[in-house]
């Protein structure tokens, strides 16, 4: 008895021991800086909650054909195309088509603008249009967002310089576009002749993550909402598929998503890095600060923040012009992409590049020598640096 | 509602028959699992303990499984969590020497889950040619058929054999299964036509090809989605000094093609084999396990490939008994040591963007030590660790963790 007293014991022991140590010998977490999802840090309970509400949605949510999937979609969930809140790769690309200048889409009785290149079982899918110009887009990361949708339209427009004043061959310009009926304009909004600034998406052609949000379900994934109610594949009004509250949610999750932290701290070395940058007119489109506005997230109002972007379209020269365009951007202009946690692009692209509106730059030098119109100076530049010089802009534009 | 409230009746009278029982051993016998190497997976299901009592034909038996865990993924746990993973009840009666009927009832996490396992009827016209109908379990794998909790060193039940494939997976049907033994040989098969899949195994939430989606349905037991049956056989071979093998396969169609008489769909079909083997070293009594199946569904192509149309994945158990002895004054208690190892591969193929892997598989590492005793009550500590890597192949979810649980027959 004794004896077996005193394996119990120890046994029992021994398990107290494990289970109280588990913390310390399981899977740790990744570093803070390699990871894009996750909340901006000092949200309140209640934020933290309802950002949580929205990462379920955003995440988790997986919709079928009983829960309204299709009959056209694109991808089940928003989590599908941004894993882990970052880049996506070929197999999660849309396309849109039938667009070509200020006009508008041409192709909307035929499907346009977006492809829906996939359907539920017993359906066909679309095709582009005979005759139809399309662009591909490569989902970009979402990390940040709040910030950028706080920036003031003033900002925006002070950044602009459509006539090339300073005589840099930079002539950035907004993209002007018309309001969905749903969109509130934002406080202080910029309009002309009936048009506002957009700023989401890669043509700028989306004013705000509600409209990015609501669009997103309805052309992504086939759900209708109460904003945006057209089935796209019948073309019918339909009841909603999604609540107005989740899509609050996820519009309130990606406005509260973290920046992407740098991964390597302010020192010589990385000043000089950042210096390249600046030399070579990086900087003159891929804006490293900005600021935003009244924000009623507390955690984002009256920031300074830095994601290498001037919300602002520039023709990018003949290669990068597909022949499809939104909103009053030409088909060669792209809105500049941040370029904040572009080092950690890999880590949701399956450990590859793919780079650019459409994925197509395998790496960054490729994405840099791709750079033509407005850019095809800096790229010259960039082409003259020493090779020295040019591991060391990789190495900053990495870290960021 | 009111079957719920049958069941909790049959729960009540259950346990009032085991009160009964051991007031009075005499008049209730216990008729333990015969653990002679006569028996193949096939025979799990009659060979359990029961309890019958006196002279009637009736017999009832059942087990519980439990645990408490703390599993962490990537920095992140969800604490303690304890866990009444599921309760078996099972009551067999012998209607004729060779009229047989047997049914399992499982309540799982409580009472979010009731599911009639198995109630079937078994008539035998020779050993070799049995007829069974009811509700029947679908022999593929080992697993399915040789599920119950305590006799496992696991808290976990493998993924490959729950997920992959559906465990415990049971639908209406009918067929028939027969054993023939020779020296050391014995060869059992198993066939049947029941119910089966539905659209739900590419339509599911799980974002993947999922088979076991079509146990949501429950309109399976009375309905079958488009008519069409769905084929499950088995072969066995067991030779007493080396061990089981067995091979199963399901063969099935699993869309609505056509409805009312209208065509809708051409008929997709879901095809599935599985190979499993067991058997005990000699000398070191050491028990290897182990299970491997393939998946092959058409998924249109116009579809998306999030849903793959190949998957693969399978177990392998090894249990070494370390210590058989009087423990605790247990006379027969044995402690063994334990390992497990799994793969699944949810989606095997390529991009057709790209022409690069599809990735989406899982792979754990289960070390396991456990304490039995008796034969029928297992006490076990698992720690748990797996990585999930996504569709993309992008860096893999950790997870890692101890479990700790019981499980016993009664
Ligand atoms: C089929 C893949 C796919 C799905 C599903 C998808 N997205 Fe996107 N997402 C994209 C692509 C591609 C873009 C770029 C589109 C563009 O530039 O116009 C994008 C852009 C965005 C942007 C703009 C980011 C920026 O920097 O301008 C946001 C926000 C966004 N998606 C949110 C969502 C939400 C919310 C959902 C779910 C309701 C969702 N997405 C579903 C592919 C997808
Ligand atoms: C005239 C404005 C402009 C200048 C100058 C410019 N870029 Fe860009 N950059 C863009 C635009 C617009 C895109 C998006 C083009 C597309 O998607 O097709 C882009 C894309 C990129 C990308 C790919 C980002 C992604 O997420 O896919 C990288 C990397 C990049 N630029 C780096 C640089 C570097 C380094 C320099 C300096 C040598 C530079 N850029 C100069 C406007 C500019």
């Amino acid at each position: 008895m004794g004896k077996n007293f005193i394996y119990l014991l120890f046994t029992l022991f021994c398990c107290a021991i494990l289970f109280s140590t588990c913390e310390k010998i399981l899977p740790p977490a990744p570093a803070e800086n390699e990871l894009l999802d996750g909340p901006i840090p000092g949200l309140t309970g209640a934020e933290n909650a309802r950002f949580l509400k929205g990462d379920i949605a955003f995440n988790d949510e997986i919709f079928t054909p009983q829960t309204g999937l299709g009959p056209l979609f694109v991808a089940t969930s928003c989590g599908s195309c941004h894993a882990g809140d970052g880049k996506g790769t070929p197999f999660t690309t849309l396309t849109r088509f039938g667009q070509t200048d200020h006009t508008g889409n041409q192709f909307l009785h035929l499907g346009g603008p977006q492809l829906q290149h996939r359907a539920v079982l017993g359906v066909q899918p679309e095709g582009i249009p005979n005759g139809a110009t399309f662009s591909r887009f490569t989902p970009p990361a979402n990390t940040g967002l709040g910030f950028l949708d706080f920036v003031t339209d003033a900002d925006i427009v002070a950044m602009s310089d459509p006539d090339d004043n300073n005589g840099d061959g930079i002539s950035g310009v907004p993209n002007w576009i018309y309001l969905r009926e749903y969109v509130a304009s934002r406080a202080n909004a910029i309009a002309q002749s009936g048009k506002h600034i957009g700023r989401f998406g890669k043509k700028a052609a989306t004013y705000d993550l509600l409209q990015q949000t609501a669009t997103a379900y309805n052309q992504d994934m086939g759900i209708t909402s109460n904003f945006e109610p057209y089935d796209s594949y019948t073309g019918h009004e339909i009841d909603p598929e999604v609540s107005n509250q989740t899509i609050q949610d996820v519009v309130f999750y990606l406005q509260t998503l973290k920046v992407p932290l740098p991964r390597a701290s302010e020192n010589a070395a990385v000043t000089a890095r950042k210096q390249i940058f600046q030399k070579i007119q990086c900087a003159a489109c891929h804006r490293p600060e900005l600021k935003t506005g009244y924000s009623p997230i507390a955690v984002l109002s009256f920031k300074t923040f830095q994601p290498y972007t001037d919300l602002l379209l520039h023709d990018m020269g003949a290669a990068l012009n597909d022949g499809y365009t939104e909103g009053s951007a030409t088909t060669a202009e792209w809105r500049t992409p941040p370029l904040w946690g572009l080092g950690l692009s890999k880590n949701s692209q399956g450990g590859k590049y793919f780079l650019l509106h459409d994925g197509r730059a395998k790496s960054i030098e490729e994405a840099i020598l791709l750079h033509g119109g407005e850019a095809q100076n800096s790229k010259a530049l960039y082409q003259a640096l020493s090779p020295q010089e040019k591991q060391q802009l990789i190495q900053f534009l990495e870290s960021l | 509602m009111k079957s719920q409230f049958y069941l909790t009746l049959c729960f009540w009278l259950f346990g009032v028959l085991v009160l009964l029982a051991q007031n009075d051993s005499t008049f209730f016998k216990r008729i333990t699992s015969d653990s002679s190497k006569n028996q193949l997976n096939l025979d799990a299901v009659y060979n359990r303990p029961f309890l019958q009592a006196g002279k009637t034909p009736v017999a009832v038996g059942g087990y519980v499984e439990s645990k408490v865990e703390y599993l962490q993924t990537d920095g992140v746990s969800e604490g303690y969590q304890f866990q009444m993973q599921r309760m078996t009840l099972f009551v067999s009666s012998s209607i004729h020497r060779r009229i047989k009927f047997l049914s399992e009832i499982e309540f799982e996490e409580g009472t979010k889950e009731i599911n009639i396992e198995f109630a079937s009827l078994d008539l035998q016209f020779n050993p070799m040619f049995n007829l069974r109908g009811g509700i029947l379990m679908n022999p593929i794998g080992a697993f399915n058929q040789n599920h119950d909790g305590p006799k496992w060193e696991f808290n976990d039940r493998p993924i490959a054999a729950t997920q992959m494939l559906p465990a415990t997976f049971s639908n209406v049907g009918m067929g028939l299964w027969g054993k023939y033994a020779k020296k050391n040989w014995i060869f059992g098969y198993e066939a049947y036509l029941t119910n089966g899949f539905d659209e739900q195994i590419i339509n599911n939430t799980e974002n993947k090809t999922f088979l076991p989606a079509s146990k949501l349905n429950p309109d399976r037991f009375e309905e079958n989605t488009n008519g069409r049956p769905l084929f499950t056989g088995k072969i066995a071979l067991r030779n007493r000094k080396f061990g089981e093998i067995g091979l199963s396969t399901m063969q099935g169609i699993y869309n609505k093609f056509v409805d009312d008489g209208l065509i809708l769909d051409e008929k997709r079909a879901v095809r599935v084999w599985a190979i499993d083997f067991n058997t005990t070293l000699p000398k070191l009594n050491t028990f290897i396990n182990g299970e491997w199946a393939w998946v092959a569904v058409n998924v249109p192509e116009t579809f998306t490939q999030q849903y793959g149309n190949r998957q693969s994945g399978g177990f392998i158990d090894v249990v070494q008994p370390i210590v058989r002895r009087k423990i605790f004054g247990f006379d027969n208690a044995v402690v063994n040591l334990a390992c497990r190892l799994e793969f699944v591969d949810w989606n095997i193929g390529t991009f057709k963007e790209t022409g690069d892997p599809i990735e989406d598989k899982i792979w754990a590492i289960v070390p396991a030590l456990s304490f039995r005793p008796s034969a029928q009550t297992v006490l076990r500590l698992n720690y748990r660790y797996h990585a999930q890597t996504d569709i993309l192949g992008n860096p893999a979810a950790l997870t890692g963790g101890f479990q700790f649980g019981l499980a016993s027959y009664f």
